[in-house]
């Protein structure tokens, strides 16, 4: 087919803090560059979920008079926790010993999603054009496999790929230089990631977590406006890596969530239970009793660090921010070191398109950048996590507190998160208990908060690479661990009436977009790709 | 002939609604807002007329702040030829919309107003009416087809009893049902050439209209929750019940 190809010097697939800096910074760099930007979600923000604790280093050195601007960046940390659970009873671990990455008395609270919302408008002002609702579907090589553009998705086409009345073709946007910045697990910079070999130098695999986060009104006795608190311990079990969070932001909202590992191992494992049930804990429960909860969303991020990043160049594109995997795992922050590698890229890219410079000029520039000696210092916490929470405690107070993370040595991620899970039949099944309809919920009532929406009669975008494997061997091997990872309730296993055999069924409708699948799977036989442009779910405030 | 399409910037259809924690109204703040369902038929209604060669140009209206530009855009971007925003920072009712459209068939002499049959915010379905009877001129509402010979205008409505088809006159205000179309995508190369089509933007005062709240809202409160279902066993329970209890037959 023929399509219709838009030229721009620079094409940004995705609008989150990490293509947005690009973006904004290119524009400040040289206003002639023309920069267009693709967003799959409905508007910009709409697929951004994050805690937020917000560091506002790399925004201070994007924007430096963004406190005189109408920011959503408004709220400061004033007090924090960090406590230690117990079923019923809680420890609260001294500031002293808490390692710097988490003392967050200079950061704000803020909604990520809004904040982007701020920044695209910041970019559109700027001469920056944002679309949103159309979802880059393929990456465009040229004769020499090198980058050229994306291609955007085909519209209306039904079930079986077959046109609808309104249906509109994709089209090629070309760029210069292409910067891939979907956010953790992007299906384009999975491909690239591949096909370029970027992960060559790399001793780890990638890890990765499932965050999910909940916004809540909650009574304004309860409300402690900038009050941050983290928690480890219950419910998780000793070997599962995870916490919780809860911010206190502006209009008496708070930000509760829940971010676990992916390699965790027992099959029997629901993320969403486990975040439901923290709910419980009766100093959580005191908090948002009385309360409404009003959004709920969920994520996968990155926890690999500096052992896990791939080569951020390859010809003609750039991938950045969470979708090579910029996030610091310690710290619990991804949002300004996302930034700073799109203010970085955009330097690489001004240097390519104007004066012949390399982009492999990125791997250097990122080198001697903050970030990296941010996540550098980070490097060794997450793997220590292998031993044990209280073993990766102790490990990381010393390399912490003690040595600054410049310990002479790196830890390294055994395996990808996809060979943790060990067989159902050696695992301990888990009772989750009910939802109250108060203060914890089922997954359907959860999704209809988020927002989610695809428009029905379109192409599955939750393919299977091999149509019978789930039902030969995920359900018998692992009892579909889907049903239960999955935070939106998108797979199923039911029973074949004629065959009487169990098969999974697949309610793509339902997909918030946060990939877990894509990176769970213990086949990795589900792949993720993206849906008609607009679809997923519409966050705001998240 | 001159289509004018009147179209209303609300909060998108897919978006959990929710009520203002001081219950003054309806959550509007970085909430996702769209054109209006409805509106969209009549867009792409406007817009075959031109593609059929019926029309020979085709003008969006709409009534709001400053942001409402985007919705206007998205109409171009469909195929619209120039749009108006009549600028007012307050929400109106039905009867003001109807007058400041009014002052708008006055400037521009549509031949045909096309606007959706309600909007999905307050549901009123009443500027369409307000305004045919404003002007004088025949209206047909909730239209599933419409066809134009010449002078003619042949609509189809879905009523209780099947489909009602009537024939009148242009001039006409015609209001659009869900079923009368399917409406386009905005390609992306047409989202960019809808940025360069003309925006022109009154300031509402400049039409001296009386804009003035006739309704007074008191309080906005969420409907109350569904109780759970109770199971029955047999019919006999389930009349019993309905009967007894429920005391519905």
């Amino acid at each position: 087919m023929e399509r219709e190809q838009l030229e721009y010097d620079v094409v940004i697939v995705g609008a989150g803090p990490a293509g947005l800096s690009t973006a904004i910074k290119l524009k400040q760099l040289n206003s002639d560059i023309s920069v267009c930007i693709l967003e799959k979600g409905t508007e910009v923000g709409a697929h951004i979920l994050s805690g937020n604790v917000f560091e506002t280093k790399s925004l201070d050195e994007l924007i430096p008079n963004w406190k005189e601007l109408d920011s959503p960046v408004k709220t400061k940390v004033s007090s924090e926790e960090f406590l230690f659970l117990t079923k019923e009873k809680s420890f609260k671990v001294p500031n002293l010993f808490l390692p710097n990455a988490l003392q967050n008395h200079n950061n704000y609270v803020i909604s990520l999603s809004n904040f982007c919302k701020w920044l695209g408008e910041y970019a559109e002002n700027l001469g920056v054009e944002i679309f949103p609702g159309f979802a880059a579907s393929k990456v465009i090589y040229n004769d020499n496999d090198e980058v050229i553009g994306v291609q955007t998705g085909d519209m209306g086409l039904d079930s079986e790929k077959n046109k609808k009345e309104n249906f509109e073709p994709g089209i090629n946007i070309i760029g210069k230089v292409t910067v891939l910045s979907e956010g953790c697990r992007g299906h384009l910079g999975k491909e690239v990631i591949k096909k370029f070999d970027l992960n060559k130098k790399n001793k780890s695999p990638q890890q990765y977590g499932i965050g999910f986060k909940e916004v809540w009104e909650i009574k304004e006795e309860n409300h402690e406006i900038g009050k941050v608190l983290h928690s480890v311990g219950w419910p998780l079990e000793n070997d599962t890596y995870g916490g919780s969070f809860c911010y206190h932001a502006e209009n008496n909202q708070i930000y509760i969530g829940y971010v676990i590992g992916l390699d965790y191992k027992n099959p029997y494992l629901s993320p969403y239970d486990e975040f439901q049930q923290f709910k419980t804990h009766p100093v959580i429960k005191k908090l948002i009793t009385g309360g409404k909860r009003i959004s709920y969303g969920a994520r996968a991020l990155i926890e690999g660090g500096l052992q896990s990043l791939p080569q951020m160049y390859m010809p003609g594109a750039l991938i950045i921010g969470c979708n090579a995997g910029t996030l610091n795992m310690p710290k619990i922050k991804g949002s300004h070191t996302a930034m700073k590698s799109g203010i970085i890229a955009a330097d690489v890219i001004i240097e390519h398109i104007y004066n012949n410079g390399k982009l492999s000029e990125y791997e250097k520039k990122f080198r001697n950048s903050w970030v990296y000696k941010e996540l550098h210092q980070a490097r060794n916490v997450k793997p220590s996590f292998q031993w044990g929470l209280i073993p990766a405690m102790i490990f990381t107070g010393i390399d912490q507190k003690i040595f600054g993370g410049r310990l002479p040595f790196t830890l390294q991620h055994r395996h990808a998160d996809h060979e943790a899970l060990i067989p159902a039949r050696n695992a301990k099944k888990i009772d989750y208990p009910k939802y109250d309809g108060e203060i914890t919920f089922d997954k359907p009532s959860s999704v209809y908060l988020s927002g989610t929406n695809h428009t029905d009669n379109q192409p599955n975008h939750l393919l299977l690479n091999d149509r019978d494997l789930s039902t030969n061997f995920t359900i018998e091997e692992y009892d579909e661990p889907a049903q239960r990872y999955c935070p939106a309730g998108v797979y199923e296993v039911e029973l074949d009436d004629e065959t009487q055999k169990k098969v999974l069924k697949i309610n793509s409708q339902n997909c918030i977009h946060c990939k877990t699948c894509d990176i769970k799977e213990p086949s990795q036989n589900i792949e993720w790709v993206t849906p008609e442009g607009g679809g997923g779910p519409i966050y705001s405030g998240t | 002939m001159k289509v004018l399409v009147a179209v209303k910037r609300v909060v998108d259809y897919k978006v959990q609604i929710r009520v203002k924690s001081d219950n003054t109204g309806v959550e509007t703040q970085n909430v996702k807002m769209s054109v209006n369902p409805p509106d969209e038929n009549a867009i792409e209604e406007a817009v075959k007329l031109k593609e059929q060669g019926l029309a020979s140009e085709t003008i969006a209206v709409s009534i709001g702040d400053e942001k409402t530009q985007d919705v206007l855009r998205t109409s171009m971007a469909m195929g619209i030829d120039r749009s108006i925003l009549v600028k007012s920072q307050n929400p109106l009712e039905p009867l003001a919309v109807a007058k400041t459209l009014k002052k708008i068939v006055e400037k521009e002499n549509p031949d045909l107003v096309l606007m959706g049959k309600q909007a999905i915010d307050d549901d009123s379905n009443q500027t369409g009416q307000i305004l045919s009877a404003l002007l004088n001129w025949p209206q047909g509402c909730f239209i599933s087809s419409l066809k134009i010979e010449g002078n003619k205008v042949l609509i189809s409505r879905e009523i209780d009893e099947g489909i009602e088809n009537l024939e009148t006159k242009l001039p006409a205000v015609l209001t659009c049902d869900l079923r009368l179309n399917t409406p386009r995508f905005a390609s992306l190369p047409n989202i960019m050439k809808a940025k360069k089509k003309p925006l022109d933007m009154i300031d509402i005062d400049t039409l001296e209209i009386d804009t003035s709240t006739k309704i007074k809202t008191l309080k906005v409160i969420e409907p109350p929750k569904r109780k759970a279902g109770v199971m029955v066993n047999d019919v006999k329970e389930l009349v019993e019940k309905l009967k007894y209890e429920a005391k519905v037959i």
